[in-house]
């Protein structure tokens, strides 16, 4: 018989075991539903997983990716450890998408060296606000924080939207729902000649490490982890809650915006409604996937990025819908948290039957 | 005792059960007669509650027999257990305070009871009256005081006419006076051939009114008595084994200077049912140790909070300490001045559960072992094993988490860690609640050695025979008001009751309206 | 405005906020027995697209409905199992759901993108219709907003008036106190749980079958949310629920209104009214933390372990 029994002390191997058993069971999962719609698992597993990393183009095509989700995923795990509920990545993304485009397109022509700088510090500030608001309505008015960064994303979004078809729409597009194109000044350099990838790697590489070394080094990090461990506890200890609250919101706003105005500077090169193919949500599978560990989310976002190539890919050779990703992302996210269950549990096997 | 016939009303052979890390019951056995009130011993962490609630039905055993009413049962969930004729009146009382007395007397009711009852209210309205209750049916129970909602628990188990009725430590929550009410009850039941299970540490109350006692420790039955033949010692000899230490009286000293005073502190509930503290005054003097009774849910809590700075509303020029008003700073500020707090809830507030003792010694110590803002864990780490050597916590080593120590040596562990900032001022709630006589023992000399350094400490407790050995001075709390502080040598239990109870409250507002008229 | 347009608004509010009344009333008992489901959205498009598919596929628009409810009640399944019996993170779980939803929904609806249906059909109710006013606003629907009404007054009375609806409020408030008087807490939340599941894939219907009577990705556009913020906004009591549904809907159809008046503001910044509005209310109504303290379920979102009563 088997048996379900508590553990007395948390599995360590768990910990660290259960994301990658969770990664299994889902393309697992993946095999029998391919089977089930006639696609042969493993072709869709190969261009799912394989294809995206098969060339030096692809590889570069999965930083480039990477990026906004690492520095998304980097601020969330920091929101999460303080058990501040931020789903609002996406917001904050297009916020900054927004405000960067602006700046870079108020720039034009200029040929000054502030230009980059100013438009980056331009995407970071809005990102910023859009975290602060939904942060000051919980702190005064005890809003919400789920829903209200969620209903953020929606504001954000359509008020990107209403940007590209009015005042930064490029005059002469045609009409089309775009900004003009940036010049090279306010445009990301690229870190080799022939791919796309660009500086926004390196700022969410240096973004995860810098959180990590707050998070397991610093008394701030230290407070972190106690308000969002245990309230009550940080209470009693004088934590201030309003402060930790500020800062780490801020930062995680900072970072999504960082990470919206990189791909409008980077990548795509001018403003268009599609920045994010939702990135700024699936941050959040990326930050869970990671433990909540800024390095882990590191190795949780490459999985993502060449999750997304090969979403991309599968529509293209096989026919695949591409909304296959985002089913895939809720189906990890279940198996993880299922796996968890027995970071504290375990199976038992007994000989005896029932008495 | 009257014996109504010779089949025994409960008879349980050989009772296991097992927990993780934990034999919770080792094949215990007890009988209980008609009318028999049984008193069910033990330290915490013997086994008592795991035993009653696998009579209740709510645990189901390892191994072991259930005879009730000499035909062998199977009590598989609290519904049979009250169908059988079962009620259990629990420690934590199992009440939903929004919704009324007799809704919740309903929701234990099966359909059928409930058809033959007819009209509940009008039941529960006679029944109250007729053993002295006194429950309205229509009230809410977030409205009833702590005595009022046991009533309720015991008036849940009379209207479904109740063969044998469990309680769990019924008195720790009640005013002495109150105890009285409670043991008329009982009484007047046991003579109508109620069984009565009674858990209880109190000893004294043992003897009062229980016919029988069994003894647990370790999750074994360890003895059996009749406990009017014994005192109250050999019982406890009983209970702990020979080994442990008593509590001896101490000596009691007088405080030299003020240091932290409570002037005209008032305060609006901040939760819904919460207490609303009404113009509290009182000084604590270093080298003293000011104890404060009162029922659980009468302002402690509240005062807790606003003195601790967790609660940040500001009640201007009420807390001071040294002559300074504090009632604008935080909590972490008022730690830096020397306050330090032992609060009620040991896991989830005075240490983080899924922390290692570690990092919950970093929580409120944090004075020399921050550099430039970046923490110096190898430094924490050897404090932290010493303070487990000096307060002899028992655990793995620094490295465990909170939540894998017991009781005892977690409270042991945050009272070493409070202590060790050397307070100029200690706030400390029930701190040796639920925690072994060892512990506890050990608590008391802790706290008696913070005084006898020149310490204030004021100690809030439910327990009244602590306040008692530990005081120097002492008051009570009752409905937010609190009483006058007297020394201990000059009053007695029976006053402090009866203050725990707010006769005193009369008096004040009285004398106020006098103030008020001159 | 004339009067008529005025009716036009109000009928087009009770359309518009019928779906958000589905949705909300399953949320509402789903959050009384003490669970915080956040993954509405994603159960509320699996309905949509399920319930289109059904439809699509067997010409009968009932059986979408029927089809739809089974699906919602399957998704919210998941949820419950991981929740429930896993102890997993209420919140969590409920965003894997959301996100679950939304990509499986878009993947099993790509090959019925544009495609329409014969949804249902309006019937006014003989006498009621004919009432001035009201009776054009409130009786001239289809049969699912009947439905919406019928389930109002069935939950309130079953919520306040029977035991059942005294079980789900202690198992709320306290599911301790509950499993130790002997009600199954877990089959309780369960049921309610799944109750909520059946309710969003109803209102997904709704979307798909009715309001817009054809398949598009995400048609929900947050609705899930908002019905959220509208148990908040309501108390946690299902009369205030169905009076939150239509004002939502009215701030949802507050273009027409402002065309009424004759103002120009761009669609794009008008379709943001119902998440401001959303967030407006929020603040109001979480103000005051006392309040919302004394009524919302003690234990929502709150794991619940029956073995750990030991």
């Amino acid at each position: 018989m088997i048996l379900i029994q508590a553990r007395t002390e948390p599995s360590s191997l768990m910990k660290v075991a259960s994301p990658l058993l969770a990664i299994a069971l889902t393309l697992i999962f993946g095999c029998v539903l391919f089977s089930a719609i006639g696609k042969s698992p493993i072709q869709a597993l190969h261009v799912l997983l394989i294809a995206p990393l098969a060339d030096s183009y692809n590889i570069g095509e999965m930083f480039v990716k990477m990026g906004p989700l690492l520095l998304c995923a980097v601020g969330l795990s920091l929101c999460y450890r303080a058990n501040l509920w931020n789903i609002g990545a996406e917001g904050q993304l297009l916020a900054g998408a927004l405000g960067g485009s602006a700046m870079a397109l108020y720039f034009g022509d200029s040929d000054s060296i502030l230009a980059l700088p100013i438009t980056l510090l331009a995407g970071i500030a809005s990102g910023m606000i859009w975290a602060a608001i939904p942060t000051y309505l919980k702190l005064r008015f005890n809003s919400n924080l789920i829903l209200t960064t969620i209903m953020f994303n929606y504001i954000g979004l359509y008020l990107l939207i209403w940007a590209v078809h009015g005042p930064l729409r490029d005059p002469q597009g045609f009409g089309f729902p775009e900004s003009a194109m940036f010049s090279d000044t306010t445009l990301l350099p690229t870190l080799f000649e022939s791919s796309r990838i660009h500086l926004g790697i390196v700022f969410a590489i240096i973004s995860a490490f810098i959180a990590w070394f707050i998070l397991s080094k610093s008394h701030l990090g230290f407070q972190i982890r106690v308000f969002g461990s245990d309230e009550p506890a940080a209470k009693y200890a004088g934590f201030s809650s309003r402060k930790l609250s500020w800062m780490v919101m801020l930062f995680a706003g900072a970072l999504a915006g960082l990470a919206g105005v990189s791909e409008t500077t980077g990548p795509i090169g001018q403003l268009v409604p599609n920045v994010s193919p939702g990135y700024g949500y699936s941050a959040i599978i990326v930050a869970y996937l990671g433990r909540l560990n800024p390095l882990g989310a590191i190795l949780a976002a490459v999985f993502m990025a060449v999750l997304y190539m090969g979403g991309d890919l599968a529509q293209i050779e096989m026919g695949i819908p591409v909304a296959v990703v985002s089913m895939f992302q809720g189906v990890l996210l279940f198996f993880l948290l299922a796996c968890d269950f027995f970071i504290n549990n375990r199976l038992a096997f007994s000989n005896k039957a029932t008495n | 005792m009257k014996k109504h016939n010779l089949v025994s009303r409960l008879e349980l052979t050989n009772i296991t059960k097992q927990y993780p890390g934990c034999l919770a019951n080792d094949n215990i056995s007890l009988t209980l007669m008609p009318g028999e009130i049984h008193a069910l011993l033990g330290e915490n962490g013997a086994g008592k509650s795991t035993l009653v609630k696998t009579i209740y039905g709510v645990v189901a055993p390892d191994k072991g027999d259930i005879i009730w009413n000499g035909k062998e049962v199977s009590i598989k969930s609290p519904s049979i257990a009250r169908d059988l004729g079962i009620g259990m009146v629990f420690q934590h009382f199992s009440l939903f305070e929004t919704l009324t007395v007799s809704q919740n007397i309903e929701l234990c009711l099966s359909k059928t009871q409930l058809n033959e009852i007819g009209d509940l209210a009008e039941r529960i309205t006679h029944l109250s009256a007729e053993y002295g209750l006194n429950v309205k049916p229509s009230r809410y129970v977030h409205s009833l005081s702590i005595g009022e909602r046991q009533r309720v628990e015991i008036m849940r188990c009379l209207v479904q006419s109740v063969k044998l009725l469990i309680l769990d430590e019924p008195t720790s929550v009640l005013t002495p006076q109150e105890v009285s009410g409670l043991f008329g009850v009982l009484r007047t039941l046991s003579n109508e051939g109620c069984s009565i299970l009674f858990i209880s540490h109190k000893l004294h109350e043992v003897t009062e009114i229980c016919h029988k006692a069994t003894i647990l420790r370790g999750g074994k039955v360890v003895d059996t008595c009749i406990p009017q033949r014994e005192t109250p010692a050999s019982i406890a000899k009983m209970m702990v084994g020979d080994l442990a230490e008593q509590d001896a009286g101490y000596t009691k000293k007088e405080g030299t200077v003020g240091v932290f005073n409570v002037e005209d502190l008032s305060l609006a509930a901040k939760q819904p049912f919460g207490t609303t503290l009404k113009n509290l005054n009182f000084e604590l003097k270093s080298g003293e140790i000011l104890g404060i009774a009162g029922v659980a849910g009468n302002g402690q809590d509240e005062l807790m909070a606003i003195i601790s700075g967790e609660d940040e509303r500001s009640v201007k020029n009420s807390l001071s300490l040294d002559g300074s008003d504090i009632s604008d700073l935080n909590a972490g500020e008022r730690r830096k001045l020397g306050m330090a707090y032992v609060p009620e809830e040991r896991l989830g507030r005075g240490a983080v559960p899924d922390m290692s003792l570690t990092e919950n010694t970093l929580l409120t110590h944090s004075q020399g072992f921050i550099r430039n803002g970046l923490v110096d864990w190898q430094s924490i780490k050897g404090y932290t094993s010493e303070l487990i050597t000096k307060y002899k916590v028992k655990c793995h080593g620094e490295f465990s988490e909170a939540k894998s120590l017991s009781g005892g040596n977690l409270q042991k562990f945050i009272m070493g860690r409070e202590i060790g900032q050397n307070p100029k001022v200690l706030i400390c709630a029930h701190p040796t609640w639920g925690v072994d006589v060892g512990a506890a023992l050990a608590i008391h000399q802790a706290l008696l050695e913070l005084r006898d350094k020149g310490a204030a400490i004021l100690l809030i407790s439910e327990d009244i025979d602590e306040l008692f050995l530990l005081a120097d001075r002492m008051a009570a709390v009752c409905d937010g008001y609190l009483s006058p502080v007297v020394k201990t040598e000059t009053t007695n239990i029976d006053q402090i009751g009866q203050w725990m109870a707010g006769t005193f409250i009369k008096n004040t507002s009285a004398s106020d309206k006098q103030e008020a008229t001159a | 405005m004339d009067s008529d347009l005025i009716v036009q608004i109000l009928f087009a509010a009770v359309k518009t906020g019928t779906p958000l009344l589905f949705i909300a009333l399953g949320e509402v008992i789903c959050e009384k027995s003490g669970v915080l489901n956040l993954g509405q959205e994603g159960m509320m498009l699996m309905g949509a697209v399920v319930g289109f598919l059904a439809a699509y596929g067997t010409g009968s628009a009932g059986l979408g409905v029927l089809a739809a409810m089974i699906m919602g009640c399957i998704m919210s399944l998941i949820f419950a199992v991981l929740v429930l019996h896993l102890g997993a993170n209420q919140v969590a779980t409920g965003l894997a759901l959301t996100i679950f939803g939304t990509g499986l929904s878009a993947f099993i609806g790509s090959g019925v993108v544009g495609q329409t249906i014969q949804g249902f059909q309006p019937i006014a109710i003989p006498l009621l219709s004919d009432i001035p006013f009201l009776g054009r606003i409130l009786f001239s629907h289809d049969i699912l907003v009947y439905t919406s009404f019928a389930m109002t007054f069935i939950l309130m009375f079953v919520i306040y008036k029977t035991r059942i609806g005294l079980t789900l409020t202690a198992v709320g408030e306290n599911p301790h106190a509950a499993n130790a008087i002997g009600i199954k807490v877990l089959r309780v939340r369960y049921l309610a749980v799944m109750f909520g599941g059946v309710m969003a894939g109803i209102s997904g219907a709704y979307m798909s079958l009715v309001y817009t009577p054809m398949w598009v990705e995400n048609m929900t556009a947050g609705r899930g949310w908002i019905a959220l913020a509208l148990v908040v906004f309501a108390s946690w009591r299902i009369g205030r629920i169905m009076l939150g549904a239509y004002l939502f809907g009215i701030a949802s159809i507050m273009h027409l209104v402002l065309q009424g008046l004759g103002w120009s503001i761009s669609p794009n910044l008008l379709a943001m009214l119902p998440y401001v509005a959303t967030v407006i209310v929020m603040v109001i109504i979480s103000a005051d933390k006392f309040k919302e303290k004394l009524l919302a379920p003690r234990s929502l979102g709150k794991t619940f372990d029956p073995r750990q009563m030991a």
